[in-house]
């Protein structure tokens, strides 16, 4: 057998043995967290092993108590979910409205600095998210925001902006310039054509940025702990499943619902529009 | 590309330059993007590096003016700590590690993926899951999984695997594996929060690498493959040339998102048994001794290590990226 022979067989075999450990890696995960969340403890503790659930066994108390209100004895998920839903499409709102223009001019227009804007918004990243924890902490604690649901969300601004831009930013360049031209001969103003013209064109990257703002919105950890940690009124899912999961004792499977109610919504968003997402965030990448 | 207006305003009452129109509009533009990014991110940084030689505890914060009172206190504190350099170690040992792990999974699972089949479109899809489910959602998964107790790990780890002992993966700090005789320890709980960080980024870097693979012209390994060159050849001299830039740029990318990586961590191990990264100790010194001003200069060390750092990078790698893309 000829070296290329040899090599066309054997990494026709790893390619299969990949898939399928790549299958297994992101998807038994998930499986195993739904699994966990229809048991009772008991038969996790017995069986720990098991990967299935017998049909006597199943249950869905695990979900009625993480969702119920704390007053009726349960964790109170509804209201995270409210408090998360708000957080998040306030973040998606606001960011759009502060970086669609931003894109626009980076896109569009040649302007004093228009070549060190997208720069300057990178440079965010290089700070870690730690570094500015401090001094929001400290600002919101002395403007009495600390403990707010909009002040949250005017910090994720800060962690989303950036990649809003670069997202709209790509889609915007392949709006053709002629469009705007015939707008502006008939009389447009600019604000008019991105408006009317340019806007409605750019629908799918809108949507595309903003269901990524949204997931991160939703999937943040950090400020929510630093900022809600103390008001339980106000916690988000996320800071509820990790603060009820290092406090008092749940049972984890009790928590294993909590944590498949913070993941679906994500995930119903993530299947809805993958295509458009991932276009979204490699657009660009092909041209190296 | 001139900015300058003298036509306009030399000829007073005649409509202003094109360019000086565009200039005006795109500042205007811009302005709500850069208001919000000043707010939210520049003051904010600015004025950690004052809070950084300040001696700011939370409760006396309020009384302390913005200026003055400058001390190296907090610096002195830090670099004299003896948890500091070896945070530090930790941050790198770790940032490294699952930036590579990270992409080189991508990497695989993009060559993998890249020749249709039945069921690809799903798969992709599924394959994101890590990337965008929330965080404490998926560490809260590999917490239970890897619990000592009822972990599935450590069960089928027993049945299959024939381990004697459960492992407690995430408050180990070194475990000792003996390997052909010979004793080594690895430090496992820095290893599993790698692993976990390496299977939760990757398929960000496989989207990438994905995209870019499925751009690269077939006529280019056609050519190639009637040259006789075997796969591995062809991906060597073909395929991974072509990649190089995405490569490079992702792992640009990685480094700096996992080096100041804290949720992840925290959710783990809570900083515990060898993996307290300085982002981890930033937190701790903040919320539990309140010491605002040695937590803003731990922040800072751990941002310029970082720009020094990439820095270093575009000194030595820019060019040759550049080059690889010409």
């Amino acid at each position: 057998m000829s070296r290329a022979q040899f090599e066309e067989r054997f990494f026709g075999i790893a390619r299969w043995v990949v898939i399928v450990f790549l299958a297994v890696i992101t998807i038994v995960p998930f499986y195993y967290m739904l699994l966990l969340s229809v048991k009772p403890i008991d038969s996790l503790l017995v069986d720990p092993g098991s990967l299935w659930v017998s049909s006597k066994d199943f249950t869905l108390d695990t979900y009625r108590s993480v969702l119920k209100s704390t007053e009726d004895g349960g964790q109170g998920f509804l209201g995270m979910l409210g408090n998360s839903a708000l957080v998040a499409v306030a973040t998606v709102l606001l960011t759009l409205a502060a970086a669609v223009p931003g894109a626009y001019a980076v896109s569009r227009l040649k302007f004093f600095g228009s070549r060190h804007v997208s720069a300057l918004f990178l440079a965010v990243y290089l700070f870690p998210a730690t570094l500015l924890a401090v001094p929001l902490f400290v600002m919101f604690a002395k403007m009495g925001l600390s403990g707010s649901l909009v002040g949250l969300a005017i910090v994720y601004i800060a962690q989303t902006v950036p990649v809003s831009i670069y997202m709209m930013k790509n889609y915007f360049v392949t709006i053709p310039f002629s469009i705007e031209e015939a707008a502006a001969i008939d009389g447009a103003s600019r604000l008019q054509t991105v408006r009317k013209v340019i806007l409605p064109l750019a629908l799918p990257t809108l949507m595309a940025t903003g269901l990524y703002v949204f997931m991160i919105a939703w999937n943040e950890f950090l400020f929510a702990l630093l900022f809600l940690a103390a008001d339980p009124d106000k916690w988000t899912v996320s800071l509820g499943l990790q603060q009820l999961a290092n406090g008092i004792e749940v049972s984890k499977t009790v928590l294993m619902a909590g944590s498949v109610i913070l993941t679906i919504p994500v995930v119903i968003l993530f299947f809805a529009s993958e295509r458009l997402l991932t276009e979204g965030l490699t657009s660009g990448a092909d041209k190296g | 590309m001139s900015t300058k207006t003298s036509g306009a305003t030399v000829r007073r009452g005649r409509p202003r330059t094109t360019s000086s129109r565009e200039n005006r509009a795109g500042l205007a533009f811009v302005t709500p993007t850069f208001l919000v990014v000043l707010v939210v991110v520049i003051l904010p940084i600015l004025w950690t590096v004052l809070l950084a030689f300040q001696n700011a505890k939370l409760v006396d914060i309020q009384e302390n003016g913005l200026f003055g009172n400058w001390t190296l206190d907090n610096f002195q504190q830090v670099f004299g700590s003896p948890g500091f350099w070896s945070s530090l170690g930790t941050t790198l040992l770790y940032t490294v590690g699952a930036t590579a792990g990270s992409i080189l999974l991508g990497l695989v699972a993009a060559l993998a993926l890249r020749k249709p089949f039945r069921g690809r479109g799903i798969l992709r899809a599924s394959m994101l899951l890590p990337y965008v489910a929330p965080v404490v959602a998926v560490s809260f998964v590999w917490e239970v999984a890897l619990s000592p107790q009822y972990g599935i790990v450590n069960e089928w780890g027993g049945k299959l695997l024939g381990w004697d002992d459960p492992i407690a993966f995430l408050s180990t700090r070194s475990y000792e594996v003996s390997l052909l005789g010979a004793h080594f320890d690895i430090p496992l709980a820095l290893l599993t929060v790698i692993a976990f960080e390496s299977w939760r980024y990757f398929p960000f870097a496989f989207l990438f690498m994905l995209a870019r693979l499925q751009a690269v012209p077939d006529s280019l390994e056609e050519a190639a493959e009637v040259d006789g060159a075997t796969l591995s050849q062809r991906f060597r001299h073909i395929l991974l040339p072509q990649m190089m830039p995405v490569i490079a740029l992702l792992s640009v990318l990685r480094f700096i998102m996992t080096f100041n990586k804290f949720d992840d961590i925290y959710l783990l191990t809570g900083g515990g048994s060898g993996t307290d990264v300085v982002a981890v100790r930033v937190y701790d010194f903040l919320t539990s001794r309140f010491d605002v001003g040695a937590a803003s200069a731990q922040a800072l060390i751990l941002a310029l290590v970082l720009m020094v750092l990439l820095g270093l990078y575009f000194m030595f790698f820019g060019k040759k990226v550049q080059e690889e893309q010409a």
